[in-house]
């Protein structure tokens, strides 16, 4: 009855505070992770150190960042291996 | 030992002021020696809401630049004895006031004082860093509003990168929007923001009204917002006061309001 009212006085269903709360969830989880790009750039060269142990990587092509999809952060990385070094090898 | 307080919020506008003004009296009328600086430097309005704003002479500016000492500085409330204000200057702009300046004028007060309470203005220039690095813990002011609370998360991201303790005040609150669904509650920003809150102040038409007499609602016995303000005074002094539930408007205040105009 009291819904039946409400959409013929046009209010919508959804409550506009819980609305708030989610967007705000959202764009948040972006505010907070949105590091800057000095940081990002030493992220890149102190994986590049740990990883150039063990492999050798095409550094100029390696992507680092931030992805968000609805409800969380991931760093994501894309490093093209060249050749992965003589002792590393498995025998 | 004084406790020194930052009152600040990121958004401009959202009561930063207001509470630094009723804290600052309701603390004086608990008794404590209390002094009041504002750093808006260019856009002060301190003063105004005090009533203080015809018997300022000198001003931080004045002090950073050794015209004067702060105690030169300091006005004093005619009614509340103990309570002092530290005004800015409105024509210098927020340059003039370096943080280590501040820093060291802040340190020099701490004896005499029980509480500082420093007035941040909006943004997170230079201005919020002359504000903040004399402080012991912040307060953060919002508002249960989408923007407001974005805001707030930012400063309070800054403030714990500088290792401030945080507490916070949700200002304006509109009990009957809460209720109806169209205004972030509590439980929502408590959820967002995770900051321990301090202080629930409704929106009230008296704050516009004392602060056109000079007179914060901290000592209005019949002002709702008042009310909300002298909670906030006691949990700073370490109380443990519970959150009040505020009035909402009965179904015929309801109808009056469709009905009335
Ligand atoms: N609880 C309240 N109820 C009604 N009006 C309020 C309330 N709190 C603040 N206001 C009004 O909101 C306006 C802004 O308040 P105030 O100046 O304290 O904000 P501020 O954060 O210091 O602003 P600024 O960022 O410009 O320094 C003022 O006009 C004030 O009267
Ligand atoms: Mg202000």
């Amino acid at each position: 009855m009291l819904e039946a009212l409400k959409k013929i006085f046009g209010g919508s269903s959804a409550k506009s505070s819980d609305l708030a709360h989610q967007r705000l969830k959202f764009v948040l989880l972006n505010d907070r992770t949105n590091i800057s790009p000095e940081i990002m750039e030493n992220i890149k060269n102190d994986i590049i150190q740990v990883i150039s142990k063990y492999m050798e990587i095409n550094q100029n092509a390696m992507e680092v960042s931030l992805e968000n999809d609805s409800d969380s952060v991931a760093l994501v990385a894309s490093i093209p291996v060249s050749s992965v070094k003589q002792k590393n090898r498995r025998r | 030992m004084s406790e020194v307080i930052v009152i600040t919020s990121g958004k401009g506008g959202v009561g930063k002021t207001t509470t630094t003004a009723n804290l600052g009296v309701g603390l004086a009328i608990r008794g404590k020696k209390v002094a009041l600086i504002d750093t808006d430097t260019g856009l002060r309005n301190l003063d105004l809401l005090l009533g203080l704003e015809r018997r300022i002479v000198y001003t931080l500016v004045d002090v950073v630049q050794k015209r004067v000492g702060y105690g030169q500085a300091l006005v004093r409330h005619k009614k509340y004895t103990d309570l002092f204000l530290l005004p800015t200057s409105q024509v210098a702009d927020k340059t003039a006031i370096d943080p280590q300046e501040m820093l060291t004028i802040v340190q020099a007060m701490r004896n005499e004082f029980d509480y500082i309470l420093i007035d941040c203005p909006a943004g997170i220039e230079q201005g919020f860093q002359t504000a903040v690095i004399g402080a012991d813990w912040a307060i953060v002011v919002t508002m249960p509003e989408i923007a407001a609370v974005r805001d707030a998360d930012k400063i309070i991201g800054k403030l714990q990168s500088e290792n401030k303790n945080i507490k916070l005040v949700v200002n304006r609150i509109r009990p009957q929007m809460v209720k109806d669904g169209t205004m972030l509650d509590m439980t929502s920003i408590d959820d967002i923001l995770s900051v321990d809150c301090i202080g629930q102040i409704p929106d009230d038409e008296k704050v516009v009204d004392s602060a056109n007499r000079g007179i914060p609602v901290v000592e209005w016995k019949n002002s709702a917002a008042g009310s909300a303000y002298r909670d906030v005074v006691s949990r700073v002094l370490g109380e443990d006061v519970p959150f009040k539930p505020f009035e909402t408007e009965g179904f015929f205040t309801r109808l009056k309001h469709v009905f009335g105009h």
